[in-house]
């Protein structure tokens, strides 16, 4: 059911513009008014929830560190695992975004026989989470072709890096490969490793769907069953230029493509994968571990009336002399 | 808001990255290719047509061109049979450039707005062309 749902939603999805654009030509539907729609709605989304995130207090200093801490000057500090200056901060963070320092940590923990507990390094998922997300940025970044008239200079940079093998015509793009094989690995071990299929949900599989029918549609105009790549840009300039234009005759995988990627955006602010804003709002990464230098002030806190003992013993002198408790001020 | 100076500083980024793509096309003079097929071989024919029927050859000239290549190097074939049943000399200067003779008004109109360079031209001679 949990790998159902998400299989059917992905395939009704693909019916639908197919049905849309074959029977009801609703290629502007498909191809100007929901892309649009699905910008703005990644746009906003990502605004909200940040925004969102930004009013919740952190009411204590939590970086979760991994390393030596600023302590006396002979103990040498461990500047990036446990980062005391805003500075270490960010290098910790970029080490996080750009290479997934802590999913590297990752270990896996079995029985053997003894019974003995044993600790292994486990860096599958970390290798092929880094293939998938360079590949997706890569790739990205390559689709910018479409979408200027003077593509910059670094465009043509990454994409001649990424076809260097200079295999076929059109050339073959080393990250098509990689992507696809990296979600398949994500999506099999979903299905293979019985905890981790215990755990998933729905919404573990559903973007991975999504995405493996992405990478799928594109490696297919590209190599395959080709489209009128022509028309493709003058569709996309348009949107581009706000001036949008329907060319005849893209052919129908051109929608599914674009289609699914609107869905991947218009859902992007309201599931896990909004997780790209996240990590830079996680406190456990994006705090100094100086709780020894600056007072974390929780901002939770608020004016408390406080009975001082002067106060009470303002109001009890009287009392307390009387039954020969020593007083303060008599 | 906690924080508010870096939130907005990190959303204006994120917004500025969102914008890019419609802010570099302001002004961008988008010329809609058109290439042209009136060459001295092309105006001869009777009736004009390419190896195959036009839409294919829009969107498949690549993998044709591949085709082409690893039939003539690796198999020693150089006779195309199209799907009409003519027979075309497998090669790219001497067949396709033959009539496509304008590459700069033909293949490059397309490949500059798609920003395509084709590496062929490294060891493949392009057709001589008056105009520069
Ligand atoms: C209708 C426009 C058009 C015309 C005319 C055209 N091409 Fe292309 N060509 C394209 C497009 C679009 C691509 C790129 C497809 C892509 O990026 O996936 C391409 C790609 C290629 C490639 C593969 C390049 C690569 O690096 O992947 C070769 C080779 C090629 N064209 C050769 C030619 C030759 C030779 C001619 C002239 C005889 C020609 N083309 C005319 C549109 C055209
Ligand atoms: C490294 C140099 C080099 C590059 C780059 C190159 N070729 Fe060639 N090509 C050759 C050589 C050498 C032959 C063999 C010529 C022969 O045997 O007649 C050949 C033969 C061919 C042939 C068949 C014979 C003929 O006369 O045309 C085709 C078709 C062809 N190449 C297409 C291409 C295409 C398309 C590209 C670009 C995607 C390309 N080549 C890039 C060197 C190159
Ligand atoms: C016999 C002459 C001839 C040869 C050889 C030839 N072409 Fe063509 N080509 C034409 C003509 C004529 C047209 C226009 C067809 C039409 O308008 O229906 C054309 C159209 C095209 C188009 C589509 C242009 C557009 O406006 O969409 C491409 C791409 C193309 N040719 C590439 C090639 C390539 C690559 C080769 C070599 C494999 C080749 N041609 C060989 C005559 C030729």
């Amino acid at each position: 059911m949990k790998i159902l749902f998400p299989f059917v939603a992905v395939m009704t999805l693909i019916i639908v513009v197919v049905a849309g654009v074959q029977f009801a030509n609703l290629q502007f539907l498909f191809g100007v008014i929901i892309p649009y729609a699905a910008l703005v709605t990644f746009t906003a989304g990502i605004i909200y929830r940040v925004i969102k995130w930004a009013g919740s207090p952190v009411p204590f200093c939590i970086p979760t560190t991994c390393g030596q801490q600023k302590s006396m000057p002979w103990i040498k500090q461990s500047k990036l695992e446990n980062p005391s200056s805003s500075l270490w901060v960010i290098g910790r963070m970029a080490l996080e975004v750009f290479f997934f320092r802590s999913l590297f940590r990752n270990i896996k923990t079995e029985m053997r026989e003894g019974p003995k507990v044993v600790y292994g390094s486990d860096k599958w998922l970390w290798m092929s989470g880094l293939a998938f997300h360079w590949s997706f940025l890569i790739i990205l970044l390559r689709h910018f072709r479409f979408f200027s008239v003077k593509v910059p200079y670094l465009i043509h940079v990454i994409e001649s890096l990424d076809s260097f093998l200079q295999i076929g015509a059109p050339l073959f793009y080393m990250t098509d490969a990689v992507i696809l094989a990296a979600v398949t690995y994500l999506f099999i071990r979903r299905i293979a490793l019985p905890q981790i299929k215990y755990i998933s949900l729905a919404a573990d599989y559903f973007p991975l769907l999504l995405i493996l029918g992405i990478a799928c549609t594109g490696v297919m105009m590209r190599y395959f069953t080709k489209v009128d790549v022509v028309g493709v840009k003058q569709l996309a300039m348009g949107l581009m230029t706000f001036n949008p234009v329907i060319p005849n005759g893209i052919g129908v995988l051109l929608y599914i493509h674009l289609f699914l990627i609107s869905v991947l955006f218009a859902y992007f602010p309201f599931s896990k994968l909004v997780h790209m804003a996240g990590v830079f709002l996680s406190p456990t990464r994006n705090m100094a571990n100086n709780s020894r230098m600056v007072r974390h002030i929780n901002p939770w806190n608020y004016p408390v009336h406080v009975h001082t003992y002067e106060e009470y013993e303002n109001d009890f002198r009287e009392k307390m002399k009387m039954v020969e408790i020593p007083v303060d001020k008599e | 808001m906690y924080d508010s100076g870096k939130i907005i500083a990190g959303l204006l980024v994120f917004v500025s990255i969102i914008a890019f793509p419609f802010v570099y096309n302001i002004g961008a003079d988008i010329v809609k290719p058109e290439p042209k097929i009136d060459t001295p071989v092309i105006q001869q024919m009777a009736v004009k047509q390419c190896v195959e029927p036009k839409e294919f050859m829009r969107a498949e000239h690549m993998q044709l061109l591949n085709k082409w290549r690893d039939s003539a190097v690796r198999d020693g074939n150089r006779v195309y049979v199209g799907s009409r049943g003519d027979h075309y000399n497998i090669s790219l200067q001497n067949t396709c450039m033959h009539c496509h003779s304008n590459k700069k008004e033909f293949c490059d109109s397309c490949h500059n707005y798609m920003a395509v360079k084709p590496y062929c031209w490294d060891c493949h001679i392009a057709p001589k062309e008056n105009s520069l």
